[in-house]
């Protein structure tokens, strides 16, 4: 069975069509890349799985999509559960406006857990499975502002891992990042493989080289091509594919 | 030349918004000068009218009375001397128009020319007696005690209980009645206006559809644009009658009226400025609330509302300062008593609406006059004390969002 899977997917905003009947299957513990130029409908893609598209005004999302088999838009689908199991890292960091050590609890608390045991052990693991525990340790109660932009990344992936998820998505998760802190953040999802599915959206191909197995390509709202990255980057089946990752576009 | 006519009109366009700026600056900081001139005027006069002199029997041990002394004397409420350090024997007061009982007409000359000498006497043959009269009557070898007014001090008009600017003798010039009287207000109002202006934020910023919003936030931010006497007319056809049945009181026109009429006048100013500050909360943050399960009123009170406190603060703090300045409203709804308030029931007086209801009828340069622009430089203080706070409250915004 695979971990995520999309059968017929589409999306609409409004009258215009995001994403057009996409059909993509995702085994667990391994990383997907969705590459394709801006506005090509990867970010939506990714927002699927956890329903973070519902938020927009006047979207239908038609077809299905599947977390371990289940269909996550059936009728009486609990959503606050669903992003539970799906940990998001954004574009930017984005910090809550709390203490570093809130801010991994963050997830903890608002899902009712107020064993102060408990959370404080979390936030530790999780800050360490990041690699900024010895960065943060001594200023666990200061705003997480304070931190530079690569260890708020970090922070925020950490924040995402307390809640213990199984499915991890990344938006653009190092497009405002330094490339010292991106080789960080990297090395992490490299590390993070082996106790999550992740699914990255990139811009950048070299990237998606490094870090991913499998690659999707996407198109103008199409799933052009997906295969493993090796193939995808060695040997594309799609000519669009080629021009894509050759630098022709995009 | 042409680029000499270039510089030129460039330098002279430089120069008037200078100046535009300057004479800006200038009629800002002239008012305020203007406003403490005349207000700390009021320290350098008597209490007691000028021109007039309260004389006492010269064997009468006292020396000195205080404003308020002279007043409760006047009011028989002080009958004894020993009352006000003296000894003890009952007080005989004297009004110039008591004249009539001791001498005749004749006797006190025509054109009132005999009246210091008879005045003199009169002082001089009874121990215990006090007279006020002016001071074009008081007799050359004068046989009695003078006794002189203190300047009006400090602690007498801040500490002072009683606001009665035009009383005989002697003036009563304590503002804690109208102090208080603002806060009481302001404070009811604020009370009011804040979580009713927070809960309308957070519905248009966070829940309302689109267009929901984009129908009520005009319709919010024309009330701030209803002239403030029609909201004291509204308060006073509506809801002092209102207020006047609910609590059984015997007048509607009491600090409650105010509160909730300035309650109403607050209420865009905090709407607008905390909805704004929470629509700034940057959408990933909110995102990253809701995708770690959060659901949508958790997100608004442990991610948007500390986001946007700042910008709350602000918006509540405007808003009373919008409350403590405002001056028809109020005047027309609470009922002007200048006493000290125990209740929110009761009739309260406000600073801007003492200054508005008696500047009219205060002698220009007088002692009154002098203590209506003491309350202005009062009321200054307070709301430039509200605006720091709203400037210190919004930096701190910056140090802690880089």
């Amino acid at each position: 069975m695979y971990k995520l899977e999309s059968k017929n997917a589409n999306v609409f905003y409004g009258a215009s069509q995001a994403l057009t009947d996409i059909n993509l299957a995702i085994h667990s513990h391994t990383v997907t890349a969705l590459i394709g130029p801006s506005g090509c409908g990867k970010s939506t893609y990714l927002r699927l799985f956890n329903r973070m598209n519902d938020l927009i005004d006047g979207i239908k999302i038609t077809g299905q999509v599947l977390i371990d088999g289940q269909d996550i838009y059936a009728k009486g689908v609990n959503v606050d559960a669903l992003r539970k199991k799906t940990g998001m890292v954004f574009q930017k960091p984005n910090p809550f406006p709390k203490t570093i050590f809130e801010n991994v609890a963050y997830g903890l608390r608002v899902n009712g857990i107020t064993d102060a045991k408990f959370i404080e052990e979390r936030v530790e693991t999780s800050i360490k499975q990041v690699v900024l525990w010895d960065e943060v340790k001594d200023k666990l109660k200061k705003s997480a502002f304070e931190l530079s932009g690569g260890q708020q990344q970090r922070l925020c992936i950490a924040r995402a891992l307390a809640i213990q998820p199984s499915i991890i998505l990344m938006d653009e998760p190092t497009s405002a990042l330094d490339p010292i802190s991106t080789a960080k953040v990297e090395e992490l999802i490299h590390e993070l493989k082996a106790k999550y599915t992740i699914v990255v959206v990139t811009h950048n191909m070299q990237q998606a080289g490094r870090i991913s197995d499998s690659t999707a390509f996407f198109y103008l709202g199409e799933l052009v091509e997906y295969n493993t990255t090796k193939e995808i980057f060695t040997n594309p089946k799609n000519q669009r594919t080629q021009n894509y990752i050759t630098g022709r576009f995009g | 030349m042409r680029t000499f006519i270039k510089k030129f009109s460039e330098k002279f366009i430089e120069g008037l918004l200078m100046l535009s700026s300057s004479v800006t600056s200038l009629t800002v900081v002239l008012i305020v000068f203007f406003l403490f001139k005349e207000g700390l005027g009021v320290f350098d006069k008597t209490a007691v009218e000028e021109g007039f002199v309260i004389a006492i029997n010269k064997n009468n041990s006292v020396t000195e009375l205080s404003s308020e002394e002279i007043k409760n004397i006047y009011d028989q409420k002080i009958i004894s001397w020993s009352e006000v350090r003296g000894k003890k024997d009952s007080i005989f007061l004297f009004r110039l128009e008591d004249i009539s009982n001791f001498y005749t007409d004749e006797q006190i000359g025509e054109n009132f020319e005999l009246l210091p000498l008879r005045l003199s006497s009169i002082v001089d043959s009874f121990p215990n007696i006090i007279a006020f009269f002016p001071e074009k009557y008081l007799d050359k070898n004068f046989k009695g005690k003078e006794l002189h007014a203190d300047k009006v001090s400090l602690s007498e008009f801040f500490m002072g209980e009683e606001w009665f600017p035009t009383a005989h003798p002697s003036a009563q010039l304590g503002v804690k009645p109208l102090i208080l009287g603002t806060l009481w207000v302001s404070l009811g109002a604020i009370l009011l206006a804040l979580p009713l202006g927070l809960a309308a934020a957070i519905y248009m910023s966070e829940i309302a559809k689109e267009n929901v919003r984009r129908f009520m936030k005009p319709l919010i931010e024309l009330l701030a644009g209803i002239p403030s006497v029609v909201y004291g007319f509204f308060g006073l056809v509506i809801i002092v009658p209102l207020i006047q049945k609910t609590f059984g009181v015997a007048v509607g026109e009491t600090g409650l009226a105010g509160s909730i009429i300035l309650g109403i006048m607050a209420l865009p100013t905090i709407i607008t400025i905390s909805e704004d500050a929470m629509r700034n909360t940057p959408r990933a943050m909110k995102e990253a609330s809701l995708a770690l399960g959060a659901s949508k009123w958790q997100t608004i009170y442990r991610v948007v509302i500390p986001y946007s406190i700042s910008g709350i603060s602000a918006g509540a703090i405007l808003g009373i300062g919008r409350a403590i300045g405002e001056t028809m409203a109020v005047l027309m709804v609470t009922g002007n008593a200048a006493v000290i308030p125990h209740s929110i029931l009761e009739p309260m007086r406000t600073i801007p609406a003492t200054i508005a209801a008696e500047l009219g009828e205060a002698p220009y340069g007088g002692l009154h006059y002098k203590a209506l622009f003491a309350l202005g430089c009062i009321l200054f203080i307070i709301t430039l004390f509200i605006n720091l706070t709203v400037e210190f409250v919004s930096n701190r915004k910056k140090f802690n969002k880089h």
